[in-house]
């Protein structure tokens, strides 16, 4: 029987890992690990796979906004109407409900400040049930993804310690 | 004319060997930088967030001077907690717990509180290389028991039994093992309790540095769990291994008061106190890092299984260890010694591991493989070991 818990953690850390080498490492068979990461994706449990990459080097110029967004919700949709309406813009890459001072934290990425500008001031604010916004643009990251960004990789051990 | 050196070094110092393999060492550390490492007997983890905070806090606050010579008593009922909860046996934090200098002081506060000149010390080999030394520093004589693969290196009884005389002041045993990744269930030690009960005499060091490093069922299995014998039984233990505080340099000594004092004393006139901040250290470790350590020997079980297979699909032998973080492979069927064996393979594919006859005679033929280190370069040397393996029996 394979643990999920630790199957799901196994791969939420390296999705690398091949179905023979997460067999190995959970002592269970290639054929067991295939069927319950089937089994979770069917249950929408595992919904992909990500890489983590540190596009401050790559793409220096990319911007990200956090924007909040405040609602006057929709009677019988609440919240999920304007949200899902949001989630549905590639460029928007989360998009969370919380409690607060205002209800959507919506997290964009673009290639300029300007086109976040526009984002907000066009597609955002524009929505009916919108009541105000206020957007925060990121500086520089230094976690994300639990991975610590520019952490050193350095083994200070011994070359044989008994 | 030269000085006279060599007769003004104690004899004692001077009949323990230097280090048999100090050349493959030298070896190794030259090539540092180049090679993949699977020969350190230390977690490659950083000691958890919340343990570094506790000491550093300690700084802040100005805790910099000296603490008690047996630790803070906040240190020693956490460390009381600790062993209380995992465990299940109690101990006096004021007058049963010792703070020490990591567990190595321990080994020496044993060896120098319970010897007599002659005395013997059942050693039970392959283990970690400063038990035999601590002994002989001491004035007393190692008695070695050769623990076998086909017993899973366990430690027998009756070959315990055959090792008693009526010079023994005490054995020393360490489980989880280093260097062969042995460990002993509670089943296991009530058989070397038995022995014991015949031998009321006997005193126990138990090393237990890689008590949570057990991936039978995650929890310490001890000769301190049977109250038989718990009054001449003396825990030597430590945070080094189980949550990745090597340089922290602390560990402490739990045993029955009578034992444990003549300890603080030569703990109080050779080193004072162990360093304060790390005692502080101790206390966030003992009581709030249960979830980080079962996170570290989550990775390690996952390590070792991928070990186990590499060195099956290298085609050498290799009992299952369920402890500390080391497997302990046959070579013997490459024809190669431990020396040849490791040093060929550390010039020829540039990997570090550790020959087995560091750990006692009878770890000739074998080697010791650490798994604190990181899942590539595991996978990588596991795959440059099949390599050199088959080149080997190509000739």
């Amino acid at each position: 029987m394979i643990d999920d818990i630790e199957l799901l953690r196994l791969i939420e850390n390296n999705a690398r890992l091949s179905s023979a080498e997460i067999a190995t490492m959970l002592g269970s068979s290639e054929e067991e690990v295939e069927s319950e990461i089937a089994r979770l994706k069917e249950e929408n449990i595992i919904l992909g796979y990500n890489t983590v990459i540190n596009w401050e080097k790559k793409a220096p110029d990319n911007c990200i906004g956090m924007i909040e967004v405040r609602i006057a919700p929709i009677k019988n949709k609440g919240y999920d109407h304007i949200a899902q309406i949001l989630s549905r813009y590639d460029k928007v890459t989360a998009c969370y409900l919380v409690s607060g001072g205002f209800d959507l934290m919506i997290i964009y990425e673009d290639s300029t400040l300007r086109n976040i500008a526009n984002f907000v001031t066009e597609k955002i604010a524009t929505l009916e049930g919108v009541l105000s916004t206020t957007t925060h643009f990121i500086l520089k990251k230094y976690k994300a993804n639990g991975i610590i960004y520019d952490n050193p990789d350095t083994d200070d051990r011994q070359a044989i310690i008994l | 004319m030269s000085f006279d050196y060599e007769n003004k070094i104690s004899k004692a110092v001077q009949q323990v060997p230097p280090s048999a393999i100090r050349r493959f060492f030298d070896l190794a550390n030259e090539m540092k930088g180049h090679v993949i490492s699977l020969s350190i007997g230390e977690p490659d983890f950083v000691t958890p967030w919340s343990i570094r905070e506790a000491g550093i806090n300690s700084l802040i606050d100005g805790y910099t001077h000296y603490s008690p010579n047996s630790g803070y008593i906040d240190s020693r009922k956490a460390i009381a907690d600790y062993i209380k909860r995992r465990y299940g046996v109690s101990y006096d934090p004021s007058s049963e717990i010792l703070i020490t200098v990591g567990g190595s002081e321990g080994l020496d506060l044993v060896a120098r509180a319970l010897i007599n000149p002659g005395d013997e010390v059942v050693v039970v080999e392959p283990c970690f290389v400063a038990y035999k030394a601590t002994v002989e520093f001491a004035h007393g004589v190692p008695v070695v028991v050769e623990t076998k693969p086909e017993n899973d290196y366990r430690l027998m009884p009756d070959e315990l039994e055959a090792a008693i005389t009526d010079k023994t002041k005490y054995i020393i045993v360490g489980y989880p093992n280093n260097p062969t990744g042995a460990v002993m269930t509670l089943e296991d030690w009530a058989k070397i309790k038995d022995v014991l009960l015949r031998h009321p005499d006997v005193i126990v060091l138990s090393d237990e540095l890689y008590c949570e490093l057990n991936y039978l069922d995650g929890k310490p299995a001890s000769l301190t769990q049977f109250s038989e014998i718990r009054d001449r039984v003396i825990m030597v233990n430590g945070f080094s291994k189980s949550y990745a505080m090597t340089g922290f340099r602390v560990g402490y000594i739990a045993g029955p008061s009578e034992l444990v004092a003549p300890m603080i004393k030569i703990h109080q006139y050779c080193i004072m106190s162990a360093p304060s901040m790390s005692q502080f250290s101790v206390i966030e470790a003992a009581l709030n890092a249960d979830n980080e350590i079962l996170k570290m020997r989550t990775e390690y079980n996952h390590r070792r299984r991928v070990i186990i297979q590499g060195l099956k699909d290298a085609g050498l032998d290799c009992f299952v260890p369920y402890g500390a973080f080391y497997a302990f492979p046959s070579i013997k069927s490459t024809g190669l010694t431990s020396e040849e064996f490791c040093e060929r393979f550390l010039l020829e594919k540039h990997v570090a591991i550790v020959p087995g006859n560091a750990f006692g005679e009878c770890g000739e033929g074998f080697v010791r493989i650490s798994y604190a280190a990181s899942l590539d370069d595991i996978k990588e040397a596991m795959k440059l070991l099949k390599e050199f393996v088959e080149e080997l029996k190509k000739g």
